[in-house]
């Protein structure tokens, strides 16, 4: 589903990112990568997400490459893939209830759609009494409880978790991976950076190991 | 989906920004305003100054003075002849009894000057006409005219050449004035238009990292560009009712005193007269000025 064919990033200044980085992710996976910060995790998903390009390379989606694709084409990957930060990203002149709606508009679903989808996603990750919360009136967890809910309304192909437990206390943590879990026993590929060794080890999934850019390990599924 | 979908989501998301941001909306709407209420004045000032010109042209005549011994038949047939010239707008004949007698009048406390005419037995003064064309321009035309024409045996004086200077150079004055007039509020306008871009720049600017989420979510160019957009009419349209309102007590104001300096326009009447035409200027003008800024504004935050 994904590929990365020898992936090299440098960014300006001679700041090496990641080296030689050949991997494939399929479909219904969930896997993990960790690795200390500046370790490339985060340039991995950025270069997913068509946000940075390669040095060298090439990054594919389902055999597309990723950064040959004209800007509208990116635009319909990203809406292909569910996006969860550690610093949430949600509008914040939005609330709760317009985040989600608002991904759902630009993937174009109807006004009905979205009336039925939004309440039901918000049950689903327990903000079904905060609908009218702006993100500035949530907890650390719920906001990210509600970036979640916003990665998974279009249903995605995929999704992608940067860090998202990196600013939650060890309860919120334990909660949103839990999600996630449901999520890929949904049948949703799920690709989660962290850099925190518990967390991978509750999982028991596939996890690789990135070290100043470089894979050191890629070990299955436990 | 369909046009009318997007178009009234991106209109809703515009208006929904536009009061969540009151602060950014309050400055924007302000600076809007300076370069509204400026466009106006331009407005305001040309009428002010093409009105002057025109009662400066109005009050400019030749006076032609005939002989006291001209025949006042031929005097009035010269008249007549001259009213079908299509450059004369309007002719006053002043006969010689006429003359004598406002002569008199004017130099009613003048004892001596009266004795003197007393004792002249006769009328020493001649029929005049006094001769307003329709354009300064063609006053040199009329004369020649005269000159040429049969009955120029008949003109004692005509006061072309005096006055000629005097026109020629309130013509000058006046149209310096509106020219100067025009540069200096252009500039300001352009200085406040850039201003204006600017700010809403510094709006779009402090929403970057929302054009960002925006942009990792899959939103579309139209998505993101479109409610800075409506924000941007929203600017223009508060400006404007803003910038009409306050013009309303400002030219209220400015007639009392410039009714008796320019030439007894009335400029708050002027105003509200032409009020339809103003608003619809500082309506386009605002909310291009509101899209076109919105724009270019977010173009730097879309092509990443």
């Amino acid at each position: 589903m994904i590929y990365f064919d020898n992936v090299t990033k440098v960014y300006p200044g001679d700041d090496l990112a990641l080296q030689d980085v050949s991997l494939s992710v399929e479909a219904g996976e969930f896997v993990s990568i960790v690795g200390h910060s500046g370790a490339g995790k985060t340039t991995m998903v950025r270069l997913i997400l068509a946000e940075v390009a390669p040095t060298k390379g090439q990054v594919s989606f389902e055999s597309q490459d990723v950064h040959d694709m004209s800007s509208a084409k990116v635009s319909e990957l990203r809406r292909r893939i569910g996006t969860v930060f550690q610093d949430f990203k949600l509008l914040p002149n939005k609330t709760a209830y317009e985040n989600i709606a608002f991904a759902m508009e630009v993937a174009g679903q109807t006004d009905e759609e979205i009336s039925s989808d939004v309440p039901h996603v918000l049950d689903l990750v327990n903000l079904a009494d905060k609908t009218d919360r702006f993100p500035h009136e949530l907890s650390g967890g719920e906001r990210q409880r509600l970036a979640i809910a916003r990665a998974i309304v279009n249903q995605p192909d995929i999704i992608i978790a940067d860090e998202p437990t990196g600013n939650l206390d060890p309860e919120a943590t334990y909660e949103i991976i839990q999600i996630l879990q449901k999520i890929n026993d949904l049948g949703t590929t799920v690709i989660l950076t962290t850099h925190s060794q518990g967390v991978v080890d509750s999982l028991k999934k596939r996890v690789i190991r990135l070290e100043e850019g470089r894979i050191i390990s890629d070990t299955k599924e436990q | 989906m369909s046009l009318a979908i997007d178009f009234k989501r991106i209109i809703r998301a515009g208006f929904i920004n536009f009061m969540r941001n009151p602060v950014v909306s309050f400055v924007s709407v302000l600076i809007m305003t300076v370069t509204l209420f400026i466009m106006s004045s331009l407005i305001l000032l040309n009428a002010l100054l093409s009105f002057s010109l025109a009662q400066v042209s109005e009050r400019v005549d030749i006076n032609v003075y005939f002989y006291p011994d001209a025949a006042e038949v031929e005097t009035l047939t010269l008249r007549d002849d001259l009213g079908l010239l299509p450059e004369v707008s309007s002719i006053d004949y002043t006969s010689r009894e006429d003359a004598i007698e406002s002569f008199r009048e004017r130099h009613a406390d003048d004892y001596l000057t009266l004795q003197a005419l007393d004792e002249l037995n006769e009328n020493p003064l001649g029929a005049s006409l006094n001769i307003q064309a329709d354009e300064t321009g063609q006053y040199a035309s009329i004369v020649q005219y005269l000159e040429t024409s049969s009955y120029g045996a008949l003109i004692e004086k005509i006061n072309y050449n005096q006055n000629k200077g005097i026109i020629d150079r309130l013509n000058e004055i006046m149209i310096t004035v509106q020219r100067l007039g025009t540069i200096v509020t252009l500039f300001f306008v352009i200085i406040s238009v850039l201003i204006t871009f600017n700010t809403i720049r510094l709006a779009i600017y402090g929403a970057r990292e929302e054009i960002a989420v925006m942009r990792l979510v899959g939103a579309d160019n139209k998505y993101i560009r479109g409610p800075f957009m409506v924000e941007g009419i929203l600017y223009g349209i508060s400006a404007t009712l803003l910038t009409v309102i306050a013009l309303i007590p400002i030219t209220l104001w400015f007639s009392s005193f410039a009714k008796t300096f320019f030439g007894g326009i009335d400029i708050f009447a002027y105003y509200v007269t032409n009020l339809p035409q103003i608003i619809i200027i500082l309506l386009v003008a605002g909310m291009l000025l509101g899209i076109i800024s919105s724009f270019f504004a977010t173009r730097r935050y879309l092509n990443k």
